[in-house]
């Protein structure tokens, strides 16, 4: 390869785009490492929770009990009348206002307003973290009230509460970690640490924030709509 | 703020104060290296003296009290597990894929140095968890290396209560470790190379472990969750893989759960688990054979391409561990189908390594035995892969003697050899002192002789239809009397094999003190480890300026070239170039030649 041909980097767009990325000599994609890696974890991230939701419907399959009925159990009484599903309306509704707050703070990020990017990921954070509340409600009354175990129920099949407790827990762990992250990336643009650096630590957070916002839509749509 | 490519933002490096920054908790990829090795040799040796109980066992039963029934269980278990994952995995991916793929792509470090020092210090966490399960109450799982359920939390089974949990515990660990590392890998390779070093132009060795990491990180996953649901069905009582099960005439509280799944879970992961291990070795026994070859690889963009082929392969033929186990016919067919396909990308690799050698100016260094001896324990192995992808052959062979020997030919001896062969290729790089040569030759020839030895007879037993991981055989019909004589047989090789491993520690110890300085460049190779201003390289690998790379990686016996070698970073207009980029029919020097 000839130095001229070895030194142009000019993005293209579409297949050559894509080739002329991957046979380019210093970086196959034309991004910082950390978004790469970003983007890598979340595919393997993927794997994680479609596997979890294949093994969710083989379960469903193989289990020998009726399935119980959600919409049912996960109703809340509102003055007497119960409405079904409410409560998981209202936190897919707070997870996905989150990511609209986080599509701002990025945006805010490139254009390095530091305070209404700070402003913003808090937001998403909030969000996130009232996200999470609600799960915890949720729990509390399926445990308490309900009487759903991760072992048994008094509805129908035993891998109802098991699937339910595992998925939602390991979807809330997910959430929780990003609260976190979100809060640590908030105080290291408030310390000054990326002035020079630049900003896209904020849209690699956002790729990971965004990411479990969608594996949310998956799960409210196969655990309770299917 | 605009885009500045890597190579022209400022590095950022962590520089070592002390001697516990620097050898202990180092972020330095090589020290990374030689601490997952030594770790995952480490362990090995626990699982190689597993097997020669077992061996002792079979060998000369009711002789030794070594190990009872449930002794031997445990040992199957813990010796499969920890050979897979902990030491194949962790060496191939966690040593070599460190210490090789920032300096074969001319970089200072992995990109992210600090989580590759943690993914070591996790997978440490993971072998001490693996490890304390010998002495928790009832001791390791004795359930298989499969892991099956519902066995595996039946109380008849060794290690039913904390056994299991530990072991489940400590692979999830160990895949988190892996998935900081792995990201690593992949990432180091996408975007971290130096000017010049276009990814057709990497040394096979990046590319087999490149693949066989995204391998990982794909795959891993439906093991972690597999994990995930054993433990909560062994810890909460819930049932995921345990159908309704009576034990001892009592039924236990569980229902409705689906043990294939479990298995489909684990073979998911399982069979590119082997490709994990396989790549890697494929990518290294290519670049010794090679250089110790004097002569470039034969088809460089083949062997790209077949080690893709294979990795995208492996995905699709998980369900041919699970023939016996029941499935539609036209599932049968179909994984039998591609288990066969994959074997072309295989071959054609095979085909091509012998055609390096063919004709080549060889020296025959220990490298080289061992790698030679690669290619002929590969394509053992691989020839009796073909019986056992074909449902209907590998129906009665299945569970005898002839899958462990299979298996073992083909994922246990031939990596381990690639893994000799690259840790007396690499020594005098990473050391700086010559290995004895004489040592490494004794120990090649016990090691290649004594599994052909132990391994050969074994499909023979298998075809007789002597079943594996049973304890004892006692008398029955089917088996002849000569089954318990080969069986003897095998232990003694076993053992001299095992006993023989003790030269390469001892070379590894005695050169490490005495050894002959190394040259920087012993083989006269051409990759770019081989070009450092250090041996062993420093912090930072480079001095001041990264290396620029001009020409890919196997220029050997060029004509007209001042040696017969030309390192990568050697310019166009100090020698000439003949890569296949470049490659000109009809300026073919060969023909010319003619």
């Amino acid at each position: 390869m000839s130095e001229a041909a070895a030194t142009s980097m000019a993005p293209s767009d579409g297949v050559t785009g894509l080739v002329d990325d991957w046979t380019a000599d210093k970086q196959t994609y034309h991004v910082p490492w950390g978004k790469a890696m970003m983007w890598i974890f979340l595919v393997s991230d993927t794997f994680i929770f479609t596997c979890f939701l294949t093994g969710y419907l083989n379960v469903r399959m193989t289990t020998t009990q009726p399935w119980p009925p959600q919409s049912e159990i996960f109703a809340l009484s509102f003055g007497g009348a119960p409405i079904p599903l409410i409560l998981i309306a209202i936190m897919t509704f707070v997870l996905i206002t989150s990511s609209g707050t986080m599509a701002l703070a990025v945006n805010y990020g490139y254009r390095r307003d530091k305070f209404k990017t700070i402003m913003f990921i808090c937001a998403t954070a909030f969000f996130g973290a009232t996200f999470v509340g609600m799960q915890a409600y949720e729990w509390s009354k399926l445990i308490l009230e309900e009487g759903v175990r991760p072992w048994g129920n008094p509805f129908g099949a035993p891998q109802f509460g098991s699937v339910f407790f595992m998925v939602t827990g390991f979807h809330g762990l997910h959430v929780s970690a990003g609260v976190i992250y979100l809060l640590w990336v908030a105080r290291r643009i408030w310390a000054g640490y990326y002035d020079k650096k630049g900003f896209e630590i904020v849209e690699i957070a956002g790729l990971y924030w965004h990411f479990v916002d969608l594996v949310w839509v998956f799960i409210f749509a196969f655990f309770y709509l299917l | 703020m605009a885009y500045v490519p890597l190579a022209d933002q400022e590095l950022e490096l962590h520089h070592p104060h002390s001697w516990v920054t620097k050898y202990v908790w180092s972020q330095d990829h090589k020290v990374i290296a030689i601490q997952y090795g030594g770790t995952a040799i480490a362990v090995g040796l626990v699982a190689l003296v597993l097997s020669l109980l077992m061996r002792m066992q079979l060998g000369f039963p009711e002789t030794f009290d070594l190990i009872d029934p449930n002794s031997y269980y445990q040992s199957v278990t813990m010796h499969g597990m920890i050979m897979v994952i902990y030491l194949l995995t962790a060496l191939f991916l966690g040593g070599f894929g460190n210490y090789l793929i920032p300096l074969m792509c001319g970089a200072r470090d992995m990109v992210f140095p600090f989580m590759n020092m943690l993914s070591y210090w996790v997978y440490l966490v993971s072998v001490i968890i693996l490890l304390a399960s010998f002495f928790v109450g009832g001791g390791p799982t004795g359930a298989g290396w499969t892991l099956y359920p519902p066995q595996t939390s039946m109380a008849g089974t060794p290690g039913h209560d904390m056994g299991i949990v530990l072991m489940l515990v400590s692979l999830a660990v160990f895949i988190v470790a892996f998935t900081m590392g792995g990201l690593n890998y992949v990432v180091t390779v996408l975007q971290y190379r130096c000017r010049g070093l276009t990814m057709m132009r990497l040394p096979l060795a990046v590319w087999g472990i490149f693949v066989a990491t995204v391998l990982g990180l794909f795959a891993f996953p439906a093991l972690l969750v597999a994990a995930i649901m054993m433990l909560f069905d062994t810890l909460l009582g819930t049932s995921f893989f345990m159908p309704a099960v009576i034990e001892s005439g009592t039924a236990l509280d569980y229902d409705g759960g689906s043990p294939i799944l479990f298995q489909h879970l684990f073979w998911f992961f399982g069979h590119p688990e082997v490709y994990i291990v396989a790549l890697p070795a494929f990518g290294l026994v290519s670049d010794v054979l090679s250089t110790h070859a004097r002569k470039n690889i034969f088809g460089y963009r083949m062997m790209v391409w077949a080690i893709i082929a294979i990795g995208l392969l492996s995905f699709i033929v998980w369900a041919h561990h699970m023939y016996v186990s029941g499935m539609h016919p036209y599932f049968g067919f179909f994984f039998a189908t591609t288990t066969l396909i994959i074997a072309v990308p295989t071959a054609l690799k095979v085909y091509n390594w012998v055609l390096t050698l063919w004709e080549g100016d060889i020296r025959m260094n220990a490298p080289m035995y061992f790698a030679i001896g690669f290619i002929f324990t590969f394509i053992h192995g691989g020839l009796t892969g073909l019986f056992l992808g074909n449902v209907v052959i590998d129906l009665p062979l299945s569970d005898t003697y002839f899958v462990v020997a299979h298996f073992h030919m083909v994922m246990g001896v031939s990596p381990i050899l690639v893994l000799f062969a690259a840790l007396y290729h690499w020594f005098p790089k990473m050391s700086g002192r010559m290995y004895h040569e004489g040592m490494a030759k004794l120990h090649f020839w016990c090691t290649f002789l004594g599994t052909y030895a132990i391994y050969l007879p074994m499909h023979y037993l298998g075809i007789h239809g002597v079943p594996r991981r049973y304890y004892a055989l006692g008398t029955t019909e089917f088996m002849a009397p000569a089954t318990q004589d080969a069986n003897t047989a095998i232990t003694i090789a076993a053992l001299f094999v095992g006993i023989s491993q003790l030269l390469f520690f001892i070379n590894v110890f005695w050169s490490l003190r005495n050894g002959e300085k190394a040259d920087p460049n012993p083989w006269g190779a051409n990759t770019l480890e081989w070009q450092t201003p250090d041996t062993p390289p420093i912090h930072g690998n480079w001095g001041d300026k990264l290396p620029t790379v001009y020409r890919w990686a196997y220029d050997y016996s060029v004509p007209g070239a001042h040696e017969d070698f030309i390192p990568q970073n050697t310019p166009e207009s100090v020698e000439p170039t003949v890569d296949e980029e470049h490659f000109d029919p009809d300026h073919d020097q060969s023909k010319a030649d003619l």
